[in-house]
């Protein structure tokens, strides 16, 4: 038996000397191989008469027993060791920047649209839309402002050449049109508002040729200011995140409701600093009132039986005012630092359940 | 229309403070713009008077005045031109506060004399630019008495916007009716007593209007007076007009423009001695001129009424006088004139000659039908007292229009249409104090309209007359009534659509711009546009007078502008409408976009490439994608408009006519046109063509059908002829087993080596997915040699060995 105890005394030297994975394996060749030294002692077995055979087989299977577990532990501190060095030589300089990834997002008047669109859905409004194009009846006429009134010179209209014999046609100076539209193809009750763009022929600080209105109407049977001035106090303290935002209805004139109001938002210009809430200030945001009797006859309602209110606001100057930003012709510009900067996240939607904003 | 407060006191009976009448004005409809108080922080400017003016010893262009301050006499060092001995002025003592230089004064001494305060400019008032001089005073000035009380400046003006509605409130005295209808005051009676002609007119009035436009004037009031001379206005007069923004001319004009702001009564005021005959109302003949008194020429048309003399015209009727009959200082006898002139015909006569004056816009908005006469009288009383005279009996054409329109008003109506309840008693009380009538008192009033409310038509009217002056405030607010109890979704499906395509394209990369719809006619023509009917009649600019025939230009053109600040990686999308017509079908909304430079930031783990066809298409992809479109089965065309790269562009179809999408690099010699630098790609998804979504019927979808069996890949490169097209050759390989071919993509494209002139290897990487046991080699192989079968048969291809 000293052959089996000699061979696993240098077994296990050779296995704890193996350097690397490699030697190892010789190692493990060299005593389990086919021509092994263990391998050897197995075959040695045969020659051997029965009780010495029994005895020797344990021996010599311990052995083997013993030399595989010492291979295997060695075997995986080999392999982690190799690991960590191959991993060392990997190392890279983690503050290199990513492979870059655009990133886009969704212009501000987009983002208001849809936010004024979520209030509005709670209070049971749909989406409807109409032209940009439109003929001058559905943009003046049917609203109650004949050609020589003057308010209609008030609208500054960019007009187009119109076919020939034909009215010239419009672009619609507000998104009222569309009000018309409604009434002529649906039966009340009626609950919609109406975004989109609009057109004025003036060009300064103030002014841009084009920008956005969205448009509400309301006609069923007994809807009444009391309900405007609910609908409207509601969206403006849903839209301006503000709970107990002061609003306030005065009186004012649009030929297509009577009567008529603009509606104003508290504001306080304290300190130079212009904030949106309580304060020693009034800042108007919209207009609105009861639909003209004349307007739903205009549209083949019966305005002895049914009756309404509707509204228009600039979402240019609600998104300035929400979002503190200063000129309202950048927003046409496309210029990306400013896109970026007022854009919102493509993830960012409004809605109930998160909420009209992050 | 601007006023002063102590002018609408000579109206309105009040105690109320300037706080309180602005504040009401605004909740009563008449919205206060701006007030001005001129006196503020001018309150200690006294009246000066210079005794003595001696030049200065060490300076030519300096005075030493000797100035009397009310209390003692200082002297004052004065560089003002006029500073004379014997003025009057204004005089700030040292350490008063000069607002229109900013500082507080010292004593100090100007080369070498103690000058002890100052004698003040208007600029230097803060009152207006003018600093040619010192302000000066007339001689009835009280020495040491305010200044700014003096040069009626403590009376603070009120500017407020009235709505077009609201002609009647042109005129000091309807706002101060309105006021006193809030409850602010009392309306004080106007004094309109005849005022008794001593001789008859010697001039005539003939209404000349045939039919057609007799309406043009339906009465002319005039009345001769002899013997005036039109004398520099008095100081309150002229104050008022200061104060309100117009420049004092002479007493007659003045008072024509007192009467025009103070009870909205237009007049005009002829110098009879320069008048040819008798006076006609009549159409302007083709071809006469006028000059007006801004001293332009004015071409008229037989659709413009006029007032004329036997001879001429004198005036362009309700909005402009004539100068060469219009009155002088030299002027003894006139005519003055006060008519009622059609609104529209009026309005349109001012835009027609682009000219707008104080007169025009009352008449245009309407003006009181009954109010020719007392207006002649109070006018005739004004012109007596200034320019002396004596007036002829008042002589008439044609009658005020019998405007006695009576309204039936239901008093529930108010709580109908405005939702508050108000007492008949206050309804009453308001219509009334408002000047309407008010009879038949019962479940259904009668209401008569005052003539001067030509806005007031029907019973919502009088509600809102109502319930402005109520207030609006008092209304209780009321939550809107649900008709479900869980509101529908608000958009349709082309508007969610639409909103998907939005958040996709962004979430993509893509940042969402929105350009005006309209742009240059020029570059319109570089994009299969413009009709003529989009033309703008009156653009804002050149740069913006057609519609847009497609989003691409502008936002290719706003990548050149951000090139311009150092951005030349641009990637941008605009959802909106581009037009090929001006029907409502010749509007389309289109989702654009475009890339240019280059393909991301540069940077050190990836190489750098231009933006490509290939980031247009799948832009184009992703958008329709996210509004729900099937991409598979879409078909690729190379036939895009003519903005495109011909040789990489391509449509996006549902079969052959339906086009969803075009896309590639946008045509360089397009690009030079626009002075846009390249490489730039875009896509135009039309938003329109794509299938409609039907809102299913219920919510269930299809059972998922997931294989328990391994897929397996399989590539295979195929030699084809240089005109085949990728597309193809997939869709052969795939046509081969539709069951067992799952996907097909291309992973590999060479052309050259030895493959010969004319030819190209596409290489597909091919997945084959079982459904019912896992393949053997053979029945892999049978697919294989299956797709090579069809490739050649339909694409000409040769598997590559």
């Amino acid at each position: 038996m000293d052959n089996a105890d000699n061979l696993r005394g240098d077994l296990i030297c050779a296995i704890a000397a193996a350097e690397s994975t490699n030697a190892l394996e010789a190692v493990r060749v060299s005593a389990l191989g086919k021509k092994g030294t263990i391998t050897k002692l197995m075959k040695t077995l045969g020659s051997m008469d029965p009780d010495e055979r029994k005895l020797e087989g344990q021996e010599i299977n311990a052995l083997k027993a013993e030399v595989c577990i010492a291979i295997d532990e060695r075997k995986v501190a080999l392999e982690g060791a190799e690991l960590d060095a191959r991993l060392m030589a990997e190392q890279v300089d983690i503050s290199l920047p990513v492979r870059p990834r655009s990133k886009g997002c969704v212009h501000p008047i987009s983002q208001v649209i849809e936010e004024m669109t979520v209030i509005f859905c709670e209070m049971g409004f749909t989406v409807a839309e109409g032209p940009d194009i439109e003929e001058d009846w559905y943009n003046f006429t049917a609203l109650n402002i004949p050609p020589e009134h003057p308010a209609r010179q008030e609208h500054d209209t960019f007009y187009l050449p119109g076919k020939k014999n034909g009215d010239r046609k419009v672009l619609r100076t507000h998104t009222s049109p569309v009000q018309i539209h409604t009434m002529q193809e649906k039966e009340p009750p009626i609950r919609i508002i109406v975004p989109g763009r609009t057109y004025r022929c003036d060009y300064d600080a103030t002014h841009s040729p084009m920008f956005h209105q969205v448009e509400g109407l309301v006609i069923d049977e007994n809807t009444h200011m009391g309900h405007l001035k609910g609908c409207l106090i509601e969206f403006c303290r849903a839209m301006f995140q503000v709970d107990d935002l002061p609003v306030r209805f005065r009186p004012s004139y649009f030929p297509f409701t009577e009567p008529s109001a603009e509606v104003d938002i508290g504001c306080t210009r304290a300190d130079g600093e212009f904030r949106i809430g309580h304060g020693d200030d009034w800042l108007e945001i919209l207009g609105c009132g009861m639909v003209n009797p004349k307007v739903l006859e205009n549209c083949g309602i019966d305005s002895t039986k049914y009756q309404g209110f509707a509204f228009g606001m600039g979402v240019e100057r609600i998104a300035m005012l929400k979002y503190g930003i200063p000129d309202l012709r950048t927003f046409f510009e496309s210029d990306l630092r400013w896109l970026k900067h007022y854009g919102f996240s493509a993830l960012d939607v409004p809605g109930m359940v998160g909420g009209v904003n992050r | 229309m601007k006023i002063t407060l102590s002018w609408l006191k000579e109206h309105l009976e009040t105690e109320a403070s300037l706080n309180e009448i602005t504040d009401k004005l605004t909740m009563l409809g008449l919205e206060v713009e701006n007030v001005l108080e001129r006196s503020k922080g001018l309150e200690s400017f006294v009246v000066g008077h210079v005794l003595e003016a001696d030049k200065h010893l060490d300076a030519d262009k300096l005075q030493v005045c000797l100035v009397d301050n009310g209390v003692e006499k200082v002297e004052v060092v004065c560089g003002a031109p006029n500073a004379r001995k014997g003025m009057k002025c204004v005089y700030a003592a040292s350490g008063s506060y000069v607002p229109g230089m900013g500082i507080a004064l010292k004593k100090a001494k100007i080369r070498g004399v103690l000058s002890n305060g100052m004698l003040l400019s208007e600029r230097e008032m803060g009152l207006s630019d003018e600093h040619e001089g010192i302000v000066e005073l007339s001689d009835d000035a009280v020495v040491g008495a305010s200044a700014v009380d003096f040069m009626g400046l403590s009376d603070p003006v009120i500017e407020i916007a009235i709505t077009p509605n609201r002609g009647d409130c042109l005129g000091v005295r309807g706002i101060a009716r309105d006021l006193a209808a809030f409850g602010l005051g009392i309306l004080k009676p106007l004094d309109t007593t005849p005022l008794e002609g001593t001789f008859n007119s010697p001039l005539k009035i003939h209404m000349d209007l045939d039919d057609e436009h007799v309406d043009a004037c339906l009465q002319f009031v005039g009345r001769y007076i002899r013997g005036v001379k039109n004398v520099e206005s008095p100081k309150w007069l002229k104050n008022r007009l200061l104060a309100v923004g117009l420049r004092p001319i002479s007493a007659l004009v003045d008072i024509t423009n007192l009467m025009t702001i103070e009870h909205c009564r237009p007049l005009h005021v002829f110098d009879a001695d320069k008048l040819h005959g008798a006076i006609h109302v009549r159409m302007a003949k083709q071809g006469e001129k006028i000059i007006g008194i801004d001293g332009r020429e004015y071409d008229l048309d037989p659709e413009i009424t006029v007032i004329a003399d036997e001879k001429f015209v004198g005036s362009i009727a309700g909005v402009m006088g004539g100068i060469v009959s219009g009155c002088t200082e030299e002027t003894v006898n006139v005519f003055v004139e006060a008519a009622l002139f059609n609104p529209i015909r009026t309005s349109a006569t001012g835009r027609k000659l682009n000219l707008q004056s104080d007169a025009r816009f009352r008449f245009e908005r309407g003006v009181d039908s009954q109010f020719l006469e007392p207006g002649m009288h109070i006018a005739t009383g004004l012109i007596l007292d200034v320019c002396g005279g004596e007036a002829s009996e008042i002589i008439s054409a044609g009658v005020a229009p019998d405007r006695s329109l009576s309204i039936s008003f239901r008093p529930s109506r108010v709580k109908e249409l405005a939702g508050v309840h108000v007492k008949e008693d206050e309804m009453k009380r308001i219509l009334e104090v408002l000047g309407f009538g008010v009879f038949d008192i019962g479940k259904e009033w009668g209401v008569s309209v005052p003539t001067w409310r030509n806005d007031i038509v029907g019973e919502a009217c009088l509600v809102e007359e109502i319930i402005r002056v109520f207030g609006y405030n008092k209304i209780p607010t009321t939550p809107m009534q649900r008709s479900e109890v869980i509101p529908h979704a608000a958009w349709n499906s082309d508007q969610r659509r639409r909103a998907d395509v939005r958040r996709s394209l962004a979430a993509s990369g893509l940042v969402e711009a929105v350009t005006v719809s309209f742009m240059a006619d020029d570059q319109a023509r570089l994009f299969g546009g413009p009709a003529d009917v989009l033309k703008l009649v009156n653009p804002i600019s050149a740069d913006l007078d057609t519609m847009r025939p497609s989003i691409l230009p502008n936002l290719i053109t706003a990548a050149g502008r951000n090139a311009a600040r150092g951005l030349a990686d641009c990637s941008l999308f605009e959802i909106g409408p581009q037009f090929a017509s001006d029907d409502v079908d010749g509007q389309e909304m289109v989702a654009a976009g475009i890339r240019s430079g280059r393909s991301g930031r540069r940077n050190w783990a990836e190489s750098h490439r231009n933006v490509d066809v290939f980031d247009a298409k799948a832009d184009a992809l992703a958008a329709l994608g996210a509004a729900g479109v099937p991409t598979d089965s879409l078909q690729t065309f190379s036939e895009a408009p003519d903005w495109y790269h011909p040789g990489r562009s391509g449509t996006l179809n549902l079969g052959k006519k339906t086009t969803l999408a075009t896309f590639g690099e946008i045509h360089p010699g397009v690009l030079a046109k626009m002075d846009v630098k390249g490489p730039v790609a875009g896509f135009e998804v039309y938003l329109e063509n794509l299938p409609k979504q039907k809102r299913h019927k219920g919510t269930t979808r299809s059972l998922v059908q997931l294989s328990q069996f391994h897929s397996v890949n399989r590539d295979l490169a195929f030699v084809v002829d240089e005109g085949v097209s990728a597309g193809d050759l997939m869709r052969a390989a795939k046509s081969a087993d539709k069951a067992l071919i799952n996907d097909v993509s291309v992973f590999d494209l060479f052309q050259g080596g030895n493959l010969g002139e004319g030819r190209k290897s596409i290489a597909l990487n091919i997945t084959l997915q079982p459904t019912e046991k896992t393949l053997t080699d053979a029945e892999i192989n049978t697919v294989c040699n299956k797709i090579v079968a069809v490739v050649e048969k339909t694409a000409g291809g040769v598997l590559r060995s």
